[in-house]
């Protein structure tokens, strides 16, 4: 069982690498499938012992309301994140190099969900 | 025929109504969000359902009673639920042995009555199927994980068995209510579905490493309300008192 008390989680991001305590289960990242043709989205996180029970508490907390069609969990220490000083290289694109972005053209609507 | 019928339906309006209350009685203070959420959800269905069969229930009587009518207004010894589903949350694991006690045999009791010869109950069998399947894969999961965990998850677990175990027979009991729906072809004959729970529970326990009790002997008097425990009162002052206080109140 987790606890109320929060403590860092082993191998998550914010954790200086403890072991996560006996009385508290792992944290999991839920990535949703809204609707067929669209790519799963993540939606937030939860705790659970393992995968099958983490699936299982992402049907009840996310889930409820016909949100999903398919449902991915992953284990938060199991996710490689960019760090953040690397952010001018990896997300400042070259703005002069117009044709790098695909903003001339128009979507038709019957393509539907891309 | 209509006066078994109407008892019949409070039977399984009950047996909802008042496992849904226990459960939502962890609403807020459950050992963890994900659980909490999780038996509101649960909660949630099972009043779902009870409103579907106490309201056919009202039908069938044809005395202008509605589903709240029924839920609010009848005093312990009206209700027909099993003894087993009005037992206290104590801890968590009884809470979750409960549960699955009741699951266990519920699932396979909605799937007899999909076949049921009275199309409206078929029709609500069918639709809380749905939502049992979940409920008994994720309490037998509980049971599993807590049966097999630790020390004192064990532990607590086999005693959560040993304390409801006397409540789990009286669902398999036939009386003269039951008798009459097989006869007419609406329910299923209760006996018949005590196998595939005994094999359903041999599996699971085994898997949780709990020792299912050996004496068999079950406790009557829920399901045709002769004799319910001391508790069912004290939950349904709760449960009712508002109704009562104030009559008609709506929201």
């Amino acid at each position: 069982m987790s606890s109320p008390e929060s403590s860092p989680y082993k191998d998550s991001e914010a954790s200086p690498h403890g072991e996560t305590r006996k009385t508290e289960w792992p944290l999991w990242e839920v990535f949703i499938r809204g609707q067929h043709g669209l790519s799963h989205r993540h939606v937030g996180s939860l705790h659970a012992p393992d995968a099958e029970m983490a699936i299982k508490n992402a049907r009840d907390v996310y889930t409820r309301r016909n949100e999903g069609v398919s449902i991915w969990v992953v284990e938060a220490g199991h996710i490689a994140a960019s760090s953040p000083e690397e952010k001018g290289a990896l997300y400042e694109p070259s703005n002069d190099k117009v044709y790098r972005h695909p903003t001339f053209y128009d979507i038709p609507e019957e393509v539907g969900a891309m | 025929m209509s006066d078994a019928l109407f008892e019949y339906l409070c039977r399984l309006g009950d047996n909802t109504l008042v496992l849904g209350h226990r459960v939502s009685e962890w609403c807020g203070v459950a050992p963890v969000l994900e659980e909490d959420i999780a038996l509101a959800n649960t909660a949630l269905d099972l009043i779902g359902q009870t409103q579907l069969w106490l309201g056919l229930a009202g039908e069938v009587e044809g005395k202008g009673r509605d589903a709240d009518r029924l839920a609010f207004h009848r005093d312990a010894w009206e209700f027909r639920n099993l003894l087993l589903v009005e037992q206290p949350n104590r801890d968590f694991g009884v809470t979750m042995m409960r549960q699955f006690l009741f699951d266990a045999w519920h699932v396979d009791y909605l799937k007899a009555l999909t076949e049921s010869s009275d199309a409206r109950i078929a029709a609500i069998a069918e639709k809380s199927l749905k939502e049992v399947t979940y409920h008994v894969e994720r309490s037998a999961d509980t049971v599993i994980g807590l049966g097999d965990g630790t020390e004192e998850s064990h532990a607590r677990m086999q005693d959560a068995l040993e304390r409801l175990w006397p409540y789990a027979g009286e669902v398999f009991h036939a009386d003269a209510v039951d008798e009459e729906m097989v006869k007419a072809g609406i329910a299923p004959d209760p006996s018949s579905l005590r196998p595939a729970y005994d094999a359903r529970l041999a599996e699971v326990f085994a898997e949780a490493t709990l020792t299912r009790p050996e004496d068999d002997f079950a406790h009557k008097g829920g399901k045709d309300g002769a004799r319910h425990s001391e508790h069912l009162g004290h939950m349904l002052s709760q449960m009712q008192w508002l109704q009562r206080a104030y009559p008609d109140a709506s929201w």
